[in-house]
């Protein structure tokens, strides 16, 4: 018995194939998606990939949050399905307002590649029961639209609910208020960051770390414990 | 025919680095006693028929969920009328 977990291809989109080899590498069945398929092929998760879905236009994931998928998505999303969203992933969730907050251009206006430190804040989620709350772990971010802006009634009311998943750590790359590179809802199914846990899976590549593993084993327990 | 304006601008208290980057390139280009910039968008749409009340109204809503992200942006909506000899 494992678990089937969706990624959706839009047009732009550039981790599908990574967060798919992540997803098997954890021991659960990758499933694709397509932006203008409404139907989720009864999939358990869904994970909405880094890229740069419809180029960006108008503002990152605003448009893609419109797409077909996206109308089941929010729907399944407000169910209960456990839904990761990964840099333009965590950009479609704000625009699709499953997460709040928006996202903006970085503060010193550049892309930024690098690996990133991270805390992981809350163990608690459906993607993050395989860390520890207050790990320190490494994973690669890159991205141009990475500035995490809420106003400050909500990031209060984030920080008072333990919703911050993620912060920055040492370095702040993008001028994210508080250093927070993701957050959860208030049931704790849909998760969204801007570092890229499926670019940290295997030893062989990048800084051979594989910090980013446990995203995928976490919800693939969760998914095979509630089956 | 008429056209609509949208402008969209960042809310108020929203950093806008693009906006702070025009600003300091000024005085290099001569131009002093400007102590802020900020930068928005502008949507221009070409209504077919009369824009009345219903007509705004979907275009509000348009701005409202699409042309704009109101968690961080504020926007306006105005009709122009084409110039009278105007292009077109």
């Amino acid at each position: 018995m494992t678990a089937r977990i969706g990624v959706v291809t839009f047009p732009g989109s550039l981790d599908d194939r990574d967060t798919q080899r992540a997803i098997r590498l954890a021991g659960a069945e990758p499933v694709a998606l397509w932006h203008k398929d409404k139907d989720l092929k009864q999939v358990d998760a869904v994970v909405l990939p880094g890229g740069f879905s419809y180029g960006d236009y108008l503002r990152a994931g605003a448009i893609s949050r419109f797409s077909p998928v996206m109308e089941t998505v929010i729907e399944q999303a407000k169910a209960g399905m456990p839904v990761l969203g990964i840099c333009n992933g965590f950009q479609v969730l704000t625009e699709a307002h499953l997460l709040p907050g928006g996202m903006l251009g970085n503060d010193h206006l550049h892309f930024i590649c690098r690996d990133q430190k991270l805390r992981v804040e809350n163990a608690d989620t459906a993607w993050t029961a395989d860390y520890v709350s207050g790990q320190e772990i490494h994973i690669p971010l890159k991205n141009m639209d990475g500035r995490y802006v809420a106003d400050e009634r909500t990031l209060d009311m984030l920080e008072a609910e333990g919703r911050v998943v993620f912060r920055y750590m040492d370095f702040n790359p993008n001028g994210s208020l508080r250093d927070i590179a993701g957050i959860t809802n208030e049931a704790g199914n849909v998760v969204g960051l801007m570092p890229h846990p499926e670019h940290a899976v295997e030893p062989l590549i990048g800084s051979g770390r594989t910090d980013g593993l446990p995203f995928f084993t976490s919800i693939l327990k969760k998914l095979v414990a509630a089956s | 025919m008429a056209r609509v304006v949208v402008d969209v601008m960042l809310k108020p208290e929203i950093l806008d680095p693009q906006g702070q980057a025009v600003q300091r390139a000024l005085p290099r280009l001569g131009f002093e006693g400007i102590s802020d910039v900020r930068q928005g968008k502008r949507f221009e749409l070409e209504v077919d028929g009369p824009v009345d009340d219903a007509v705004l109204a979907r275009i509000h809503e348009l701005a409202d969920t699409f042309l704009a992200n109101t968690v961080i942006e504020n926007f306006t909506v105005k009709v122009e009328e084409p110039a009278v000899g105007a292009e077109k």
